[in-house]
């Protein structure tokens, strides 16, 4: 059995991305929960760089938010992108799509467009990623319901542990909409990604699976977007931006992930 | 956008100057992983329920392909479908997921001994050491469907899903990582994997870094797929679907045939003088080039395939059997005969095993994995159904005819849209 299991998965947050309605950027996003401050004016839309200016119109809204954060957390690592292995983790993956389908279905089912059904599986995000940056590393595309980044996290630190030098974590819901939405409630758009090291400067984390349910009250960032689904991966992001020592998150029925942070 | 790498860390600089392009930076050729063990392994498919009815089904190259009659109103195609699943209700402790994708689940779940050998590694390492991590592309997506087409209108006038639908969980891709987990009491890791066609496949890799990284000591895999109005119009949309029964690497091959399938396989750390079947190397990789075409050299296929070999340690030449990805779409299969013949000797045994069960979808690696491993238990290698003229990119290595051998070493193929790749290598170690 190795090293990791007695002291956790490990890993050094080289680089954050985040992307909220109103908090654009991580800079926003921390400045808003350590004194409340907002941003002047902020974007309606992620505007993904990545992506040529016609297909940032036409990108969904989970390939959009996914691909702005992604981006911006490896260039707040300073690695570049096309090197990196990637972990995409999506509660539901696109809501606004998946509304579509099976509206169309329901209705006239031979006139489903091609692109909307090849946009549907839920590697969108990571299949643009990987076709933008020219990266041929691995990507993978996971859902764990309320437990999706949790076990997203748990997946990148695996790879770590198990050879790779680095990993892109990228999260992200969309909003709900259409006849969906009155059974799954999901609002506004939330993404965040970190780019994830062996060894590097940047907050320390360690992951440990544990029993229990009891989460600590919400901190700014998870009171601000409370209504995504993503919402969940943002004790871990309220941390970073307090610089507290602790945080934990929702893992599965009865199981939590408590992650300790040492920061610089 | 890379720079130079960075001498202390070996990690690639980040350049906002340089274009996107494909990553040519000399791909690190992964180190062996240690050997896996398969406890047990099951697969439910057209070709029927558990590894006896697959391996008749093979060896008797009886395939399991009807005429599309699912959905109200069914597109001329033909499909693999799985028998009976409308009679089988979940039992009633678990009717909260009640679906045609988690009643397939259920299914798969009965056959050779998976639960028994579920039981006994829970029993070994404890209910919080075995994680459980499934494949699928669409999960229940096709109980959403139904809810659209049942929808009741209020007396407002607003829509909402029929009262049995308005259950959360089935309109979500986990739900089929949520029912297993409540079906079977896991406490590990839980996940959902839905990469499309190799979403299956990857939860090998994925369950092996667990093992190897020391979270847990076995895992449950598997992957389950259904038929459902999205995937049936939606690659229909795209122009890959036959109308006759799929023909893969044949010339004259026009589209796929899709199928419903689950399959699920008990994988443990291995203790010392472990014999048996054994998953030995795993490989991942991205086409970084469409969303839903191959890329035309097979760059990630290549990549996945070669990964997958250095990581069980071995030489292409030691592979008897390789099951291919070999969808029968006319750009996937060229491209994929392509590789093999640039990577494997002429000695390799290569098949698409779709003519008998449909192209599965999210559950194609794990059926797929089945039909390797038994290759590997049975020497019966399967050839391919229904086609006869060769497409002439095919090299030696593709057989349409069925072969025996006692082989080593068996590969499967596993490749998405989005350009996500998966190649596993299985191994056994005799008693």
């Amino acid at each position: 059995m190795s090293a990791a299991l007695q002291d956790g998965l490990t890993a050094t947050i080289a680089g954050v991305g985040f992307w909220t309605d109103g908090l654009p950027d991580w800079a926003s996003a921390r400045a808003f929960a350590i004194d409340g401050t907002r941003p002047d004016a902020a974007p309606t839309r992620p505007s993904p760089q990545l992506l040529a200016p016609n297909e940032r119109r036409r990108a969904p809204g989970s390939v959009a938010v996914a691909l702005e954060v992604a981006l911006a957390a490896c260039r707040d690592a300073g690695i570049a992108p096309e090197t990196l292995p990637s972990v995409f983790a999506s509660t539901h993956g696109d809501l606004g799509i998946t509304d579509y389908m099976c509206e169309t279905l329901a209705t006239d089912a031979t006139a489903i467009s091609p692109t909307r059904f090849h946009n549907s599986v839920h590697n969108a995000a990571a299949g643009y990623w990987t076709i933008g940056t020219g990266c041929t590393e691995a990507t993978t595309a996971l859902s764990a319901f309320d437990a999706t980044f949790a076990q997203g996290l748990l997946e990148a630190l695996t790879q770590l542990a198990t050879g790779a030098p680095a990993v892109l974590l990228v999260a992200y819901d969309t909003a709900s909409s259409g006849l969906l939405g009155t059974v799954t409630r999901s609002d506004g758009l939330l993404g965040a990604a970190l780019v994830l090291v062996r060894e590097g400067t940047g907050p320390r984390l360690s992951a440990r699976l544990c029993d229990g349910a009891e989460l600590a009250p919400p901190g700014p960032l998870q009171a601000h977007a409370a209504g995504n689904a993503m919402m969940e991966m943002l004790p871990l992001f309220d941390a970073l931006a307090s610089g507290a020592a602790r945080a934990l998150l929702r893992a599965g029925p009865h199981r939590l992930l408590s992650l300790e942070l040492a920061h610089d | 956008m890379s720079g130079p790498p960075d001498p202390a860390t070996g990690l690639w600089l980040y350049s906002a100057a340089a274009p996107p392009r494909i990553h040519r930076v000399p791909q690190i050729q992964p180190p062996p992983m240690p050997a896996i063990a398969i406890r047990a392994f099951t697969a439910t498919s057209a070709l029927g329920r558990g590894n006896a009815a697959h391996a008749a089904a093979l060896r008797t190259r009886r395939g399991g392909l009807r005429r599309n009659d699912f959905g109200p109103t069914p597109l001329p195609t033909w499909i693999g479908r799985v028998d009976g699943v409308e009679d089988a209700p979940l039992p009633s402790a678990l009717s909260r997921w009640e679906c045609r994708n988690n009643r397939l689940a259920w299914i798969a779940l009965q056959h050779d001994g998976v639960q028994t050998a579920l039981e006994a590694v829970v029993a070994r390492h404890g209910i919080d050491r075995v994680a459980l991590v499934v494949g699928t592309s669409t999960s229940s997506i096709g109980a959403s469907e139904e809810a659209y087409s049942r929808a009741e209108i209020d007396a407002d006038g607003t829509r909402r899903f029929p009262d049995d639908l308005a259950r959360p969980i089935v309109h979500t891709p986990h739900s089929l990582g949520d029912f297993l987990q409540h079906a079977t009491g896991l406490r590990g890791p839980c996940i959902t994997v839905a990469t499309a066609c190799s979403s299956s496949a990857k939860v090998f890799a994925q369950a092996a870094r667990m093992i190897e990284a020391g979270l847990v000591d076995a895992a449950l895999v598997g992957g389950v797929d259904t038929l459902c109005g999205s995937v049936l119009f939606g690659f229909n949309a795209l122009g890959l679907v036959s109308s006759a029964p799929c023909r893969p690497f044949d010339a004259g091959r026009d589209g796929l045939s899709l199928g419903e399938a689950g399959g699920f396989a008990v994988l443990e750390r291995t203790g010392h003088a472990d014999t048996g079947l054994q998953l030995r190397g795993y490989g991942e990789s991205s086409d970084a080039h469409h969303m839903s075409a191959p890329h035309p050299e097979g760059l990630g296929a290549t990549l996945a395939m070669r990964a997958a070999l250095d990581r069980a340690g071995i030489a292409p030449e030691a592979v008897g059997y390789l099951n291919l990805h070999g969808t029968s779409t006319p750009a996937n299969d060229s491209v994929e005969a392509r590789a093999v013949d640039a990577l494997f000797p002429a000695s390799l045994h290569a098949s698409s095993t779709k003519g008998w069960t449909g192209h599965t979808l999210g559950a194609a690696g794990i059926v797929e994995s089945v039909i390797a491993l038994l290759a590997l238990e049975t020497g019966v290698l399967p050839g391919i159904l229904e086609s006869s003229v060769r497409d002439p990119a095919c090299g030696p290595q593709i057989r349409f005819d069925n072969a025996e051998a006692d082989i080593g070493f068996a590969m499967n193929n596993s490749f998405g849209f989005g350009g996500n790749n998966c190649s596993l290598v299985f191994g056994k170690v005799a008693a």
